[in-house]
């Protein structure tokens, strides 16, 4: 994979996947490796991101690079006009391996065509978040010991959250069954349901919350947000029909942890947190081993 | 020319006849194909009686043979356009036009936030169903249909 950038989960092959994870429990085992001793890293955050960008940076700083760059492009050259192209030309020449995120859509991918270095996208518009996927699949496998066969519960904002998305492409790849819990303003796109039947996957969907959540493998929470809905009544009938609560978690299974990206607002209820199935903040941790293991493989260095 | 019927666009000697073109797409195929910019003779009519079509649009163009390459960008408007390649007044070739694999410019992705509406970016996409025409963008990863397209003015 050396020399090759990250622009999209679906360029990943299944091999290639679970490589990187391997990658990433090695990093985990043993996280301050000086492999990036003595390279630079361009560190382009061209809309705030304070949680990716930390982890990124602490991924980096643990490998024992350096960092350069802006966390908002308030502070870069664009808001004089300069063209991403332009921007990314001139990094390239700066920076051993540049890190973007971008607020256009398909901008990880075309400044992966202008840039003399590998570009690692760590979040392109609503379109890809790559490297949030494999620390999803890290934590999925580190905490049910495989990707196979599981019951995955995506809840909540199904229809622009583009880290179900992602996540429901790689995991194709593992023979899940899905069930979809969401509002019907924001239910699962068209376009990855068809994608779904195409593969033989199953898939359920669900209104709300109920007793069904005992079968789940996994609960991958997502953000309801208001301004998502086209009418603010809506919201208001449906918003708690989305938070999960500790009593909920009764009678799933032992095994069954609760994932969700964050930030979260209100729709994992904070009694929630002290549980043992809750595992976002260590699903959080494990952003920085992936990240660890993506830069690695890029630069060749593992 | 046995027939008596009257030619409504006047035969080349030289050149390539393309025929079945949709009249409401008669500007856009010019423009794909540059005729508007090059200085053979060229002609065309638009609304003519077709059997096949109801109303069609006809271009002749002097001198010009096309690379299939070049007259497959015109098969997302015409995609049942006809062409026959001209020498000395008679038709030496007919060939239909086929949808690419991959689509280079030409088209506008439907996305406006996607990064080729934002900057200078030229389009590029794969096609991913040539029968009903749907585009994934191979920059936001998102599908342009049939009755999405818009053609980038060049």
């Amino acid at each position: 994979m050396k020399n090759r950038s990250l622009v999209s989960i679906n360029d990943f092959s299944k091999e290639e996947i679970l490589h990187i994870l391997d990658l990433a429990e090695e990093f985990e085992a043993n996280p301050n490796q000086k492999l990036l001793e003595g390279k630079v890293v361009g560190s382009l955050f061209f809309e705030p991101s304070t949680r990716t960008r930390l982890s990124f940076e602490t991924a980096i700083n643990r490998l024992g690079g350096r960092v350069v760059g802006f966390s908002d492009s308030a502070s870069s050259s664009a808001t004089k006009g300069e063209s991403l192209k332009d921007t990314i030309q001139m990094v390239s020449r700066y920076a051993d391996l540049i890190v973007m995120r971008h607020p256009l859509e398909g901008s990880a991918r075309y400044a992966s065509e202008q840039s003399l270095v590998p570009v690692i996208n760590a979040g392109d518009g609503a379109n890809q978040h790559p490297t949030q996927t494999m620390l999803d699949l890290y934590s999925i496998r580190k905490t049910q010991g495989k990707l196979d066969d599981l019951n995955i519960f995506l809840v909540g904002d199904l229809k622009y959250g583009r880290t179900v998305h992602s996540l429901l492409m790689a995991l194709s790849n593992f023979n899940p069954t899905f069930h979809f819990v969401s509002p019907e303003e924001l239910r699962m796109p068209r376009e990855y349901k068809l994608f779904l039947e195409e593969h033989g996957i199953p898939y359920y969907e669900h209104g709300e919350l109920s007793e069904i959540i005992d079968e789940a493998d996994i609960i991958y929470m997502t953000r309801v947000q208001k301004e998502r809905f086209s009418d603010p009544m809506e919201y208001e009938r449906v918003k708690n029909a989305y938070v999960l609560k500790r009593n909920m978690l009764v009678k799933t299974k032992e095994n069954m942890r609760v994932l969700h990206p964050l930030p979260r607002v209100n729709e994992i209820h904070t009694d929630v947190d002290a549980s043992p199935k809750a595992y976002y903040f260590d699903q959080a941790r494990n952003g920085v081993y992936a990240r660890m293991a993506l830069i690695a493989a890029v630069m060749g260095l593992k | 020319m046995a027939s008596s019927k009257e030619l409504k666009v006047s035969a080349i000697e030289n050149g390539t006849v393309i025929d079945h073109i949709p009249s409401e797409n008669l500007f856009k195929v010019i423009t794909i194909l540059g005729l508007d910019k090059i200085s053979t003779q060229v002609t065309f009519g638009a609304n003519l009686d077709s059997k096949k079509q109801g109303r069609k649009a006809i271009i002749k163009v002097s001198e010009v043979f096309f690379q299939d390459h070049e007259i497959n960008k015109i098969s997302l408007v015409a995609p049942h356009a006809r062409l026959n390649v001209i020498k000395n007044f008679e038709v030496v070739e007919k060939s239909d036009v086929t949808i690419p694999d991959t689509i280079v410019g030409i088209v506008k992705c439907f996305n406006p936030k996607c990064v080729t509406n934002n900057e200078a970016v030229t389009t590029h996409f794969k096609v991913i169903n040539k029968k009903d025409v749907a585009l994934r963008c191979h920059y936001c990863e998102k599908i342009t249909t049939q009755e999405e397209l818009r053609f980038e003015a060049s």
